[in-house]
């Protein structure tokens, strides 16, 4: 049966070239527009470590003094100096870890090779077992290095093969500006995106190169980067008294009690704080999660959201345009199903017809949009933002585009093959 | 003609009538909206910066090995660096002048702050941005003076990057003055920066200087710039020039050499060396290519209604050929068909229309909460409703014409 079916609804469509066209081509459309967008979405909107996320928290205290303050303000998105060390050495979380970003001069012992600037991450030790880092060779610092200021470096597999053609490295010296590192390992592949643990060096930057301890970056005075917020102004040099909030924080909890329990001791801390005089404004905390910390910073550009209601809207207007053109359609054809019906045919085996008709219509509208949606992607990727490259179809996507796009002519097949079906085979049989 | 005989003929095809309507509906809705952020966007890439954008370039640059200029030794000796490069690029051939400098409008990296007219004042204030530039600022960029003078070489001082000194004196944008002085006597007048207590004196007052951040949170202070004398050191440097009319290429070609030859020990790269031309688009990248997407979505829509009604009216002309046959062996001239098939649509279109309005206002509205969006003016809106009236009775004319063509013997015959 769905085999006649399937040749009625081929025939009926190559009756009508241009309607047939048209419908296809407004639901490739709409599902292309909509797909491509989504897509970006999603990929924008993605877990950087899945499995993992949910365990790592980003701790907020507001150490700043009373200019400008209301009390429904967030806390500054960093930490200062004395606040990252003092939680940090309380060890209260299952790890943490203290950092900010920065740019090295590599000189390669290399002859040929002219000096370059590459980004690099100060941080403690913690950073590899917290955010589950890989290692293709050797290994990375410990906390007694970080104690020690060990001039010790772990590089990224890219700077690896630039710099050693891709074998291992580890043992071997590299000179950042002043200082001359020993390389202890190499990253396997590795990027998280958005690059979360700092977003102010841009959300979907790629990561660093180089990584160095942070006791070791400030006692090299190595150039830092990103952003830094400053009160009470006027104070000069030494950024590790500055009233200036410049270090990113981060701590895993492994379970909710652990977590609440660390909020109660951020509280504590903030008011501990305010006893001493060092803050001013009443203890305001904040510890999000990994995810949540992602939203509250709005990574997804506003302009991307923007855009996949923009696709949606987009895919709305086809579809209702395809229903008015499938309904015209099949009324037109009232005669031809009132013989069917005279002849014996029940409603539902007209239904069924009908429907299968407005699947193949819908199928062949979601291979053109699957199609359009891999062009819109490509035309992403050609545009310069940070995110282009990021844009692709995978499984999962594919298969939702699949079932929007029948799921979709389906439902847009439902309303006129239902009204097509309500003929009367005698009205229709004696109007001719 | 009476409504009566299209109501009651439009009674019988409900479903169609309200699809079509709903759809013009809801392309007026979108298209409005789309339009309007196009107009939005286009805006602001528009809006001048203030400079003199042509033939002017951005030089940044890195020293390897420098100090680092927490240190007063260090400071000095990155000064005489700076000064060293400035003396360079000044000397070439097609440069006409060169500014050291902080950032520039446009570039998204900005030191910002606040200015009081108290001192120590932490309540009030008028945010603003930082540009520390030397003598040189006002021709290098092209921004005119409209009260005061410009900076001497003498005013012009130095300092570390991190040294958050206050200035004795600076030059502040139109912006400013009219906002902290509304009388227009900001020259002379003392500030204070940053809720501290030095007092600072205006000494000049430009016209228009863009902040250097173009999101939209410094929409509130985008013209609030002010010139402070002094060159900042650290282990990099800006340095904006201007080249001789025409010579920008040759200038901007000359400039790396230059500086390698001054001091081989730094890092100038590909993008080290950019026109403004280039900065201003890197920077209004992203808003260019939303309205772009706008545009071809609007343009899709409309097409695809446009083509909706074609399509559905078609069918309509097909099913009623008799009774277009009778109406005409009665006395119908072929005018009457086409006005017959013309005010349908203009029914359908109106009461689209109508819906469409309220939807597009209620988009607005809804956008406005979550986006950064103004109220959309009502012009934009009126325009549209036109437009969609329009757009239907030119879809509606080649089926209609059809129709119209209709012998009146068709009503004769079987169909």
């Amino acid at each position: 049966m769905f085999a006649y079916y399937l040749d009625l609804a081929l025939r009926s469509m190559k009756r009508n070239k241009a309607l047939t066209a048209l419908m296809v081509l407004a639901i490739a459309l709409g599902i292309g527009a909509s797909m491509t967008t989504l897509t970006v979405l999603h990929v924008l909107s993605g877990d950087p470590l899945p499995g993992k996320s949910q365990t790592l928290f980003a701790p907020q205290l507001d150490p700043q003094d009373m200019s400008g303050y209301r009390p429904e303000d967030e806390p500054p998105d960093q930490l200062a100096w004395i606040d990252g060390m003092n939680l940090l050495r309380a060890k209260r979380a299952d790890h943490q870890v203290l950092m900010t970003g920065g740019t090295v001069p590599v000189q390669p012992a290399q002859s040929g090779m002219d000096a370059f600037y590459t980004d690099a991450r100060y941080t403690t030790a913690d950073f590899f077992p917290m955010f589950d880092v890989p290692l293709l060779y050797g290994r990375a610092w410990t906390a007694a290095d970080d104690d020690g200021k060990a001039r010790v470096v772990v590089i990224t597999r890219m700077l690896n093969d630039k710099l050693f053609a891709g074998r291992d490295s580890t043992g071997q010296m590299l000179q950042l500006g002043d200082g001359a590192f020993r390389i202890i390992g190499v990253l396997g592949s590795w990027h998280p995106n958005p690059h979360f643990y700092d977003l102010n060096t841009g959300s979907f930057s790629n990561a660093e190169d180089v990584f160095l301890p942070l006791s070791t970056s400030r006692d090299l005075k190595l150039t830092r980067n990103g952003s830094m917020n400053c009160w009470s102004g006027h104070t000069e040099g030494q950024l590790e008294t500055a009233s200036c909030t410049w270090l990113q924080f981060w701590v895993q909890l492994d379970s909710l009690a652990k977590a609440s329990a660390y909020k109660e001791y951020l509280t504590h801390y903030a008011q501990e704080q305010h006893a001493l005089g060092r803050f001013q404004r009443p203890a305001n905390v904040r510890l999000r999660d990994l995810m949540g910390w992602l939203d509250y910073q709005k990574v997804v550009p506003g302009d991307v959201r923007l855009q996949t209601w923009l696709a949606f809207g987009f895919l709305l207007v086809c579809l209702v345009n395809t229903v008015g053109l499938m309904l015209a359609k099949f009324l037109r054809r009232a005669s031809e199903l009132g013989v069917r019906r005279a002849l014996g045919a029940s409603k539902r085996a007209l239904f069924a017809q009908l429907l299968v008709e407005s699947g193949v219509i819908g199928l062949s509208g979601g291979i053109g949009g699957l199609l359009l949606a891999c062009f819109g992607l490509w035309l992403v990727r050609q545009r310069p933002s940070n995110y282009a490259s990021l844009a692709h179809l995978d499984m999962s996507m594919l298969l939702t585009t699949f079932l929007l796009a029948v799921g979709a002519s389906l439902l847009a097949g439902l309303l006129p093959a239902w009204r097509a079906c309500q003929v009367t085979p005698a009205l229709q049989l004696k109007s001719n | 003609m009476t409504l009566h005989p299209i109501l009651a003929s439009l009674r019988k095809h409900k479903a169609g009538v309200v699809l079509i309507a709903l759809q013009i509906a809801l392309t007026l809705a979108i298209v409005c909206n789309a339009i309007f952020i196009i107009g939005q966007r286009i805006d602001r890439v528009n809006r001048p910066t203030g400079l003199d954008e042509s033939n002017l370039f951005l030089v940044s640059q890195q020293w390897v090995g420098a100090p680092s200029g927490d240190d007063a030794a260090g400071v000095d000796k990155l000064d005489t660096m700076q000064l060293e490069d400035l003396a360079a690029l000044r000397n070439l051939p097609d440069v006409a002048s060169v500014v050291p400098i902080n950032s520039l409008p446009l570039l998204n990296s900005s030191w910002n702050g606040a200015l009081s007219l108290k001192p120590d004042d932490k309540k009030s204030f008028i945010r603003t941005t930082y540009y520390f530039a030397d003598e040189q600022a006002l021709s290098t960029l092209g921004l005119h003076l409209i009260a005061g003078r410009a900076f001497t070489a003498g005013d012009v001082q130095h300092q570390g990057m991190r040294d958050q000194r206050d200035p004795s004196i600076v030059i502040v944008t139109k912006a400013i003055a009219d906002k902290a002085f509304p009388k227009g006597d900001a020259v002379g007048k003392v500030i204070y920066l940053n809720g501290g207590g030095k007092p600072v004196t205006i000494i000049g007052v430009i016209e228009r200087l863009q902040v250097p951040a173009t999101g939209s949170w410094v929409n509130d202070f985008a013209w609030n710039s002010m010139l402070i004398p002094a060159r900042l050191n650290a282990n990099f440097s800006r340095y904006a020039v201007r080249a001789k009319p025409g010579r920008l290429d040759a200038a901007m070609r000359a400039v790396t050499p230059a500086l390698y030859k001054v001091n081989p020990l730094r890092v100038l790269d590909d993008d080290s060396v950019r026109s403004f031309a280039y900065i201003r688009q890197q920077a209004y990248e992203g808003d260019r290519g939303m309205a772009i997407l706008m545009g071809i979505v609007c343009l899709i829509l409309i097409c695809v209604t446009a083509a909706g009604i074609v399509g559905l009216t078609s069918f309509w002309v097909g099913q009623r050929q008799r009774q277009i046959g009778v109406r005409r062996a009665l006395g119908a001239r072929k005018i009457d068909i086409l006005h017959y098939f013309q005010l349908e649509n203009l029914l359908i279109a109106g009461v689209g229309v109508m819906i469409g309005v309220l939807l597009a206002v209620g988009l607005n509205m809804w956008l406005m909460s979550h986006y950064e969006m103004t109220r959309i003016p009502l012009l934009y809106v009126l325009t549209g409703v036109l437009a969609m009236l329009a757009l239907g009775q030119a879809a509606v004319f080649v089926p209609a014409r059809r129709a119209s063509n209709v012998p009146p013997v068709t009503a004769t015959r079987a169909v």
